[in-house]
């Protein structure tokens, strides 16, 4: 079925782009006013486009299982890297929207970090082959490729990276066509941050200027606070109200920024501070992007259901279904990531015997813990049942294959409910389930050089907080909820939003925090009574925070009366920065955060991309102050909230007053505030 | 005959619906009575080519329906002449039991509802069953909760087969912005007029904002701010403000 405007490109042969998106790069560059010797590179470049597949029709009834496929036949797929170009027309501070850019605020400190090092990156229709016993299916991936390419980058170097939209104009069901790109948790400006309701259409592209600074760099110039670095991070869509369907589509991949402390090399060839671990990407650094998918009886994708995105009963690495890897006797670095939609893996590692073998954490969401975290899983401890991986959260994961058989497997496996389908017999080593094996590792021999790579005792000194902790505005509350226990017991009740936050939903044009510039706070997240039993992997734009403790609410199911607040202190893995933070039903997390370096509209929102998608996402800003005191219960065109019809008397009982008491935090004795896990205020001043 | 009509058993292909419609086979066809006391089927005559605007919802409730109810009126202005036309909105008892057709034809005029928008009634079993194909979240704690129905607004584009959603009661303009994304992609030109038109607004208020953020940081580097929140007396001030506030 062609689009008028699609069979009018084919008459205008040449000005069109391949897809009928209206605006191909040869376009573009006619429009662009610097057309030079470069246009007739990158025009070249354009013909080049490889051939946009046609979308297939949906299978219906929805399949209630995946086809056959045989484990461990296909190799894992390494994402390739991203190669830099220079753009054409030329990235400019101003929205170049005579060039076909999408419209944009100005990029803020563009010739403090002037990005020398660009990229293009168009999205596109593809065809991905997840597995040989299947054929390729229709997907959407960056650069046509899907996971998208790994963007390598250090410290210091600024880039900007142009995504054209080159998606289908006559998108049928499942996802949208309009489209924007969030750098997950990139210390970027507001305008090149992806909000989710800055999508742009097909035909156009926005400039994303990504500085690679720490955060605190108009503290500590030049680039900021290196305590403050961060070296795992993703991209992905975050189109709202679409974002499941278009990452499940594929739109989603890596990006990782090295420093003098995390090389990316295992060689200490400066003589330096370098942590010497496993590298480099893609030979002993290598991203495991977990997530799941289902397919149809012929092997496409199931991605009909129009809205509700399906949980999938085929586990997939790196967009390959049950891979094997290749490793030789010695230690690696793999990042995990979970890239949704919405499954929670709990993560095993098994020896050929099926006797667990150790994992060693050392990065949570890309930040270096202050200690490498042994993770292994015990059936007689309940409390250690492996690492488990929330979506959205990074873990750079340390396994040492030293002592491997040469010969022998050792197996991945989740050990959450989940199955894949149609598994196999027999199952691969005594006690390993197949169908809850995620991958192999193939254990091949020696490696041909002599392992280098270390795991020190200490990666890195966390940045000290307690002057700003001293000096905080205040703890602002963001109620996680889903308002159905409510309404079940009694209609009239409850705001009746499935998901809220603070009994909103989203509006693109409503901030519900002003944040000044420069100041801290701290957060209590929570997600309480009424709720269903979700857990909300909370994540939060801009910068990291610390989490202060992590609270159990004792509440009553009925009423939601609180009974007690009982701390139950920080977890290992959560001592260092994180970025994501789930809430598990009727707990909350205090946690620390600053407001540094950029202003302009940011957002907190549940990572659960189904909950994402029903509207569980809350824009605030940074401005120039001063900081908001309520959580605006107004609408942008000065509608008032009306959830449960008491908004403007402000004594709604799911809705707390975004601001608490500073005495909520111990007053005094700020250090030991940051050194003791699990603060013993709790009881004071906390109101159900 | 294609294969999803062999799947389907609906063999006698419709050739008047649109090819990427996913056909009563998805929605099913079950029949309903509308507040004009007439007999309709759920795809043929409701979702078949248009742009339909569902929801639910029931005469006797009293706290929450209205306050849909009272946002989808707005709506029908945002709508202007496309209501009626191609675009549809519908919405569905979740008590068919007391809710007769009479009751509804009294509800949908006391909400000032105009022509294109219909209260409808019907068995349960088709209740559930659309309830099931337009809202279900494969969480039985939701699914099976007749309420929670009531705050949910499912947008579907019959033609391209495109949905959206969006929670009641928000503001009616949040809800017609999400009628527009199952609208076919309009032509080009249109979306760099859009795209131009939306640059001109984003200047308007970045001409207000970025000189007070460049003034802001020339001003207050964040290590002054620092400075300025170390003062002991100040905090105490705001300390007692925050109390008393609470």
């Amino acid at each position: 079925m062609l689009t008028t405007e699609q069979e009018k490109s084919k008459k205008k042969k040449g000005t069109q782009s391949p897809n009928g998106s209206g605006w191909s790069r040869r376009s573009v560059l006619k429009a662009g006013a610097a057309a030079g010797a470069l246009t007739l590179i990158t025009s070249k470049k354009s013909l080049a486009l490889p051939t946009i597949p046609p979308q297939p029709t949906d299978c219906t009834p929805k399949p209630t299982n995946s086809p056959a496929t045989r484990p461990f036949i296909q190799a894992l797929p390494i994402p390739p890297i991203a190669i830099p170009t220079i753009l054409n027309p030329a990235p400019t501070l101003s929205a170049d929207t005579a060039g076909g850019e999408a419209a944009r605020a100005n990029h803020q400190d563009w010739t403090q970090f002037f990005p020398y090092v660009q990229y293009d990156v168009s999205l596109q229709p593809m065809m991905q082959q997840f597995h040989p016993d299947i054929p390729s299916t229709y997907c959407w991936g960056y650069n046509g490729i899907y996971p998208g390419p790994t963007f390598l980058n250090v410290y210091g170097v600024p880039i900007v990276v142009r995504f054209f939209n080159n998606l289908p104009v006559n998108n049928i069901g499942f996802g949208t066509n309009t489209h924007t790109t969030h750098l997950h948790n990139g210390h970027t400006a507001s305008e090149s941050d992806g909000f989710a309701g800055d999508f742009w259409s097909p035909g156009l592209f926005k400039d994303h200027h990504y500085p690679n600074v720490y955060a605190g760099f108009n503290a500590v110039p030049p680039i900021g606070d290196q305590l403050e670095a961060q070296h795992t991070y993703w991209y992905h869509d975050h189109r709202h109200d679409f974002t499941a369907a278009n990452n499940y589509r594929g739109l989603n991949g890596m990006y990782l920024i090295y420093d003098d402390i995390d090389t990316g090399f295992e060689f200490n060839g400066q003589g330096s501070q370098a942590l010497q671990l496993p590298g480099p990407y893609g030979l002993y650094d290598i991203p495991l992007n977990f997530t799941d998918k289902l397919f149809c009886a012929d092997g496409q994708m199931y991605a009909a259901s129009p809205d509700a995105v399906p949980a999938g009963d085929k586990f997939c690495v790196n967009g390959a279904i049950q891979p094997y890897f290749n490793v030789t006797t010695r230690k690696y670095r793999f990042r995990f990531l979970n890239s949704g939609p919405a499954r929670i893996w709990t993560f095993n590692l098994s020896d050929n015997n099926g006797n667990p073998v150790p994992m060693t954490v050392v990065t949570t969401d890309g930040n270096l813990l202050p200690s490498p975290v042994e993770v292994i899983s015990t059936a007689s401890d309940p409390t250690l049942q492996g690492l488990t991986v929330y979506v959205s959260q990074r873990y750079d994961v340390i396994i040492d294959f030293t002592n491997a058989t040469p010969g022998t497997s050792w197996y991945l496996t989740n050990v959450a409910a989940q199955f894949v389908s149609n598994a196999p017999e027999p199952d691969p080593a005594p006690g390993i389930n197949m169908g809850n094996v995620v991958m192999a590792f193939n254990v091949t021999g020696t490696p041909p050089y002599p392992d280098q790579s270390q795991v020190k005792s200490v990666l890195t000194t966390l940045p000290n907080i307690t002057t700003p902790l001293a000096n905080l505005f205040a703890t602002r509350m963001w109620n996680f909820n889903d308002d159905i226990v409510g309404l079940e017991g009694d209609p009239e009740n409850g705001t009746g939003k499935v998901f809220n936050i603070n009994g909103l939903t989203f509006d693109a044009n409503r901030a519900d925090a002003q944040i000044q510039q420069g100041s801290s706070e701290t957060w209590l997240i929570r997600n309480r009574f009424p709720g269903t039993g979700w857990t909300h992997p909370v994540h939060i734009h801009l910068e990291e925070g610390r989490v202060l403790d992590r609270r159990n609410v004792n509440a009553n199911p009925t009423t939601g009366a609180l009974i007690s607040i009982n701390s139950e202190g920080v977890p290992p893995l959560e001592q260092g920065r994180r970025d994501v933070y789930p809430i598990t039903p009727g707990d909350e997390v205090l946690i620390f955060l600053q407001f540094r370096d950029w202003f302009g509209k940011y957002m907190i929102h549940c990572h659960n991309l189904g909950h994402e998608d029903g509207l569980m996402l809350t824009r605030w800003d940074v401005t120039t102050g001063p900081s908001s005191t309520v959580t605006s219960p107004t609408y942008s065109d000065g509608t008032t909230n009306t959830g449960n019809g008491q908004a403007n008397s402000g004594a709604q009982p799911n809705i707390t007053p975004a601001i608490t008491l500073l005495s909520q935090l111990p007053a005094s004795d700020e250090t030991a505030k940051v050194n003791r896990p699990g603060l013993k205020n709790s009881k004071k001043g906390v109101k159900a | 005959m294609n294969r999803r009509d062999l799947l389907t058993c609906h063999l006698a292909a419709d050739k008047s619906r649109p090819a990427a419609s996913l056909g009563p086979g998805y929605y099913s066809n079950g029949v309903f009575t509308t507040h004009h006391n007439k007999q309709v089927r759920f795809y043929d005559d409701l979702i078949k080519g248009k742009i339909s605007i569902i929801n639910f919802m029931y005469a006797s409730c009293e706290k929450f329906c209205p306050r849909s109810i009272a946002c989808l009126t707005k709506l029908q202005d945002l709508l202007g002449d496309h209501l009626g036309r191609d675009m549809f909105m519908y919405s569905f008892s979740l008590k068919p039991g007391e809710d007769t057709p009479a009751k509804l034809a009294a509800y949908a005029k006391s909400n000032g509802a105009r022509p294109g928008w219909t209260f409808l009634t019907g068995s349960e079993y088709d209740l559930t069953t659309i309830r099931f194909k337009l809202f279900r979240l494969d969480d039985p704690l939701v699914d099976f909760s007749v309420a929670i129905h009531a705050s949910m607004l499912r947008i579907i584009n019959d033609n391209n087969s495109q949905w959206s959603s969006w929670v009641l009661p928000d503001p009616p303009r949040l809800i017609r912005e999400a009628i527009s994304w199952v609208e076919p992609t309009k032509p080009f030109k249109v979306r760099v007029q859009e795209n131009a038109e939306l640059q001109a607004q984003i200047d308007k208020e970045s001409a207000i904002t970025s000189p007070k953020w460049a003034q802001y940081k020339r001003a207050h580097g964040w290590p002054e701010i620092a400075e300025k929140r170390d003062n002991p007396e100040g905090r105490k001030k705001l300390q007692a403000l925050l109390r008393v506030r609470a």
